[in-house]
């Protein structure tokens, strides 16, 4: 991972429409807090010393789920060539939070972030290897063109936030 | 076979081309000209394109073998494989499985209720009619895709592979959403309509039973179904209901993960020109997601027994199937000619760059489940070849397909071929009797009169010529335009092609044959000072030797004035035309007479030059198929089109003074030809135009409509003027008009109204303006 990799990743974002911030660790409950919609859903972060603001439900019901506006999630990894988020399918539930509430908050660590679909099918193969094989890549916002015209936010998330944790 | 008319032919294509071709045309050319541009701008693409068919072609080869893989990685996870022989067998087994997840997981109110299901997108399940199999079973059904939920609300059927709803506008969706859903506020815009769709279709997900799901690939060794979406409807199936079924045809195995990328990276691409799509969706179900009980709201979500880390197969409450539907496959994977179908990722990029599906969308251009190019494929390998010939002939074989296409899928040829199969099992009533002096071809009986004319052109071309000019006058009459129509097919609107009672050959001979020629070239060479040591041997296509001798007498000229000697012997034809009637054998006959009579020119070190770009076409790609290896390769590798063999001259020394020249940044409209522009030959007509002195604009249309026979049928008369239309609108405004194919400028004479000759016209030496 270099600089130019963020970067990269970055650009890819804003093409997509989708906001991204650089946040060190320690400030980045506190940015979560401010990008989070309330009501916020979320499953744990498992980056050291970064923890989910109290505002972000864990281990929601459905009904929490249902109402959410946003929901927070870790990423596995991140591809900066297509401004794309690993979701991968955890026992917390990252996959129904990061897929049903209005507005997705992903977190990644810059570490994390790596340069193109190549490098990312080696981090998917390493994941699939520890049992971790269930993933999405989701890339900006949900999107249909079947009503007649562009519209987003469709089934999933009109809305995508990326904090990169700049120190992770 | 229970066939249309001709004229219930035309009259089915007059109203798509009123009621469907508008909206189809604005999405399916958008997503087309999105895919050139992505294509363009990914330096990887021909290696992407290259793995990625060779890694279809490896599973299908090891299909039996994965499709044991699967099982075994599907079952370690924690689910189960069903291979369904047919529709009915898939569908039962679906049922099978609703009815009891529903039966299981109920309390006794809700046992009560129907059996629900949400889907997302499958062209699979269209195949076998899953919706209808369910239904019967009283089980309900709901689309989630808004796409394919507007044709579920509206009871229609997918025009297109990949946008099933492209045929309506957004107009069209809100007065059926209107009428139907009867709003307190009338829907008007797409946000309003797609905002009430995922509130109305988000309450069926979180209540429904079982979860239905395609998937564009299936990762063998690890069990992993991979969906490709941008809604995220995909998702939501997966991971709400306890119970997912993926269904998906055999061939979408693939052996490993790392054989998935150049496809993930491909697809979006070839779909719709976005880089990747929104949600690539890589499950290995059952997955560890915890289940969603909407019906316990406050219970929390991971409040299940939760995934056992230790055995790895995912959420105790989780259940998964995955159905591989054979329906045909099979037998497709042992065909020499259909095998090749099964590589394809169904990204509909053959539709979307093919001129008439542009026209008439899927509901004209498709079968029972299938449209576009490939479905002539599928619809023959999957509900058979009456399917398949309702609309194989939409396909004109222009090969705008062949590079749009992510895994490389000859899909002209398997066109060609199924066109072969149709016309071989046809009981067509006979008028055999009318073309049978002039078909000495090697197709049985049953072939449709108007192909075998179409077919034999060249025969019927040179008796034509023979008894020129009464056999023009006669044409043109009015009873016999009418039993022309009738008998052959050919529609009276269309101008017939004038034939010229001397031939190009008979022209050449009477000028002094080579040997004039020879002196006329050293002549030239003398006076420019160049010394290009070559011979040519210009192909007299059907065309040009007897309808439009003209383009063949500039070639010539231009040849000879840059210091090349030409010869112009009487040569076979190329099997181009037997080729687009699907008449495989004797185009295969016509491939070998021709390659025998160029056997000792090629060996003489002389250079091939043709003019008409459809039979340098069938030499460079066709003939692979039709004559051994060394032999195609020989033809090839000394066979040019003109234009790109005097770009070859000019940049070899040649002088273009000895040309006519334009007078420097002379604008000029020029229109490729479809086939020309796959060889990848525009450019160098281009290079050769601006190095002479024009400004040449080229045309970005798909096609000019005519391909060859297609515009001269009564059936097709209407949509090859719809596409010839977009053409002319691009060029109508240039002074100076020309075209590289013979049907592409007869086309455009007609709808222009004045001359279009082809580019060597211009560039020939004593060129006066028209």
């Amino acid at each position: 991972m270099t600089v130019d990799t963020i970067g990269r990743f970055e650009r890819a974002l804003e093409g997509l429409e989708v906001g991204v911030e650089r946040v060190a660790a320690a400030e980045a409950s506190e940015r979560i807090d401010a990008v989070a919609d309330a009501p916020a859903v979320g499953a744990a972060l498992p980056y050291e010393d970064v923890s989910l603001p109290k505002a972000v439900t864990t281990e929601p019901t459905t009904a929490e789920l249902e109402a959410a506006r946003t929901g927070v999630t870790p990423v596995g990894f991140a591809i900066a060539e297509y401004g794309s988020v690993a979701v991968e399918s955890t026992a917390d539930g990252a996959e129904p939070i990061a897929v049903y509430p209005d507005r997705h908050v992903a977190v990644v660590a810059e570490s994390d972030v790596v340069p193109n679909l190549s490098a990312g099918f080696d981090r998917l193969a390493d994941g699939f290897e520890a049992g971790r094989d269930s993933v999405v890549f989701a890339t900006g916002r949900s999107a249909t063109a079947d009503m007649g015209d562009l519209v987003h936010g469709v089934h999933g998330p009109g809305e995508v936030h990326v904090i990169v944790l700049e120190d992770r | 076979m229970a066939q249309r008319t001709r004229s219930e032919r035309a009259e089915r294509i007059r109203h798509l081309l009123e009621t469907e071709g508008p909206a189809i045309h604005a999405q399916a050319s958008a997503s087309n000209d999105r895919r050139k541009e992505t294509y363009g701008g990914t330096d990887d693409l021909e290696a992407l394109r290259a793995d990625a068919r060779t890694i279809k072609e490896d599973a299908i080869e090891r299909l039996p073998e994965l499709i044991e893989t699967v099982r075994a990685a599907v079952e370690a996870n924690g689910g189960t494989v069903y291979v369904a022989d047919d529709a009915a067998d898939a569908n039962a087994y679906v049922a099978d499985v609703v009815e009891s997840e529903a039966a299981s997981g109920a309390d006794i109110d809700a046992a009560a209720a129907e059996p629900s299901v949400v889907k997302s997108k499958s062209m699979t399940t269209e195949e076998i009619d899953l919706n209808d199999g369910l239904e019967e079973a009283g089980i309900d059904v709901t689309e989630t895709d808004l796409g394919e939920w507007v044709l579920q609300v509206a009871d229609d059927t997918p025009s297109h592979i990949v946008g099933p709803a492209m045929h309506l506008d957004r107009g069209q969706i809100a007065d059926l959403f209107n009428e139907r859903f009867d709003p307190d506020e009338p829907f008007e815009t797409a946000e309003e309509l797609t905002r009430f769709a995922r509130d109305h279709l988000g309450e069926i997900i979180t209540e429904a039973d079982v979860g239905i799901t395609g998937a564009n690939f299936v990762v063998a060794e690890s069990g992993t179904i991979t969906l490709i979406t941008n809604e995220g409807n995909a998702r939501k199936c997966a991971v709400t209901p306890d119970t997912h079924v993926a269904i998906a045809g055999v061939e979408k195995l693939i052996p490993t993960l790392s054989d998935l990328e150049p496809f993930v990276d491909l697809i979006a691409k070839s779909a719709t020109g976005q880089p990747i799509s929104q949600y690539v969706t890589m499950l290995s179900p059952p997955t560890d997601s915890p289940t969603l009980d909407f019906e316990s709201p406050d219970e929390p979500i991971t409040g299940g027994d939760g995934p056992d880390a230790a055995d790895g197969t995912g959420d105790p409450d989780r259940d998964f199937h995955l159905v591989l539907l054979d329906n045909g496959r099979t037998d497709m994977r042992e065909d020499d000619q259909l095998r090749e179908t099964l590589y394809c990722i169904r990204c509909g990029a053959c539709s979307n760059s093919c001129a008439n599906f542009q026209s008439v969308g899927g509901h004209g251009f498709g079968g029972e489940t299938y449209s576009g190019g490939i479905a002539t494929g599928w619809e023959a390998g999957v509900h058979g070849q009456d399917s398949a010939a309702e609309f194989n002939d939409l396909c004109t074989g222009c090969t705008n397909c062949v590079d749009a296409c992510p895994v490389k899928i000859d899909i002209p040829w398997i066109n060609t071929v199924v066109r072969d199969r149709i016309n071989r099992s046809g009981d067509t009533e006979s008028y055999d009797f009318l073309v049978d002096g002039l078909t000495p071809d090697e197709e049985g009986s049953g072939l449709d009169p108007g192909k075998r004319f179409f077919g034999n052109i060249g025969t019927v071309a040179k008796a034509a010529s023979t008894t020129a000019p009464v056999s023009n006058w006669l044409a043109d009459a009015g009873p016999v335009r009418a039993a022309l129509e009738h008998t052959l097919g050919i529609d009276r609107r269309r101008d017939l092609p004038t034939f010229r009672r001397e031939s190009l050959v008979d022209w050449f001979e009477e000028r002094g044959g080579e040997a004039a020629s020879s002196q006329r070239a050293a002549r030239a060479a003398r006076a420019g000072g160049g010394e290009i040591d070559r011979e040519v041997v210009l192909y007299p296509d059907v065309y040009t030797n007897y309808v439009d001798t003209e383009r063949g007498k500039a070639a010539v000229r231009t040849l000879e004035a840059l210091g090349v000697p030409v010869r112009v012997p009487d040569l076979p034809e190329s099997g181009r035309a037997a080729l687009s009637q699907g008449m495989i054998a004797t185009a295969d006959r016509q491939a070998s007479r021709l390659f025998g009579a160029l056997a000792e020119v090629l060996d003489a070190g002389r250079d091939v030059v043709v003019i008409e770009p459809s039979d340098l076409a069938a030499m460079h790609r066709e003939y692979e198929r039709l004559l051994p290896e060394r032999s195609f390769d020989r033809l090839r590798e000394s066979s040019y089109e003109i234009c790109e063999y005097i770009y070859g001259l000019l940049e070899n020394g040649a002088e273009p003074s000895a040309l006519s020249t334009g007078a420097g940044a002379e604008p000029v409209a020029y229109h490729s030809h479809c086939q020309q522009r796959t060889l990848d030959l525009e450019a160098p007509t281009v290079a050769v135009l601006e190095r002479c002195g024009y400004a040449p604009e080229t045309s970005d249309a798909e096609c000019c409509g005519m391909a060859g026979s297609f515009g001269y049928k009564q059936e097709y008369y209407d949509l090859s003027m719809d596409v010839g239309e977009r053409l002319a609108t691009q060029v109508e405004d240039a002074e100076t008009v020309v075209a590289s194919g013979t049907s592409c400028g007869d086309q455009l004479e007609a709808l222009l109204e004045r001359e279009v000759p082809h580019p060597i016209e211009l560039l020939a030496p004593g060129h006066s303006r028209r």
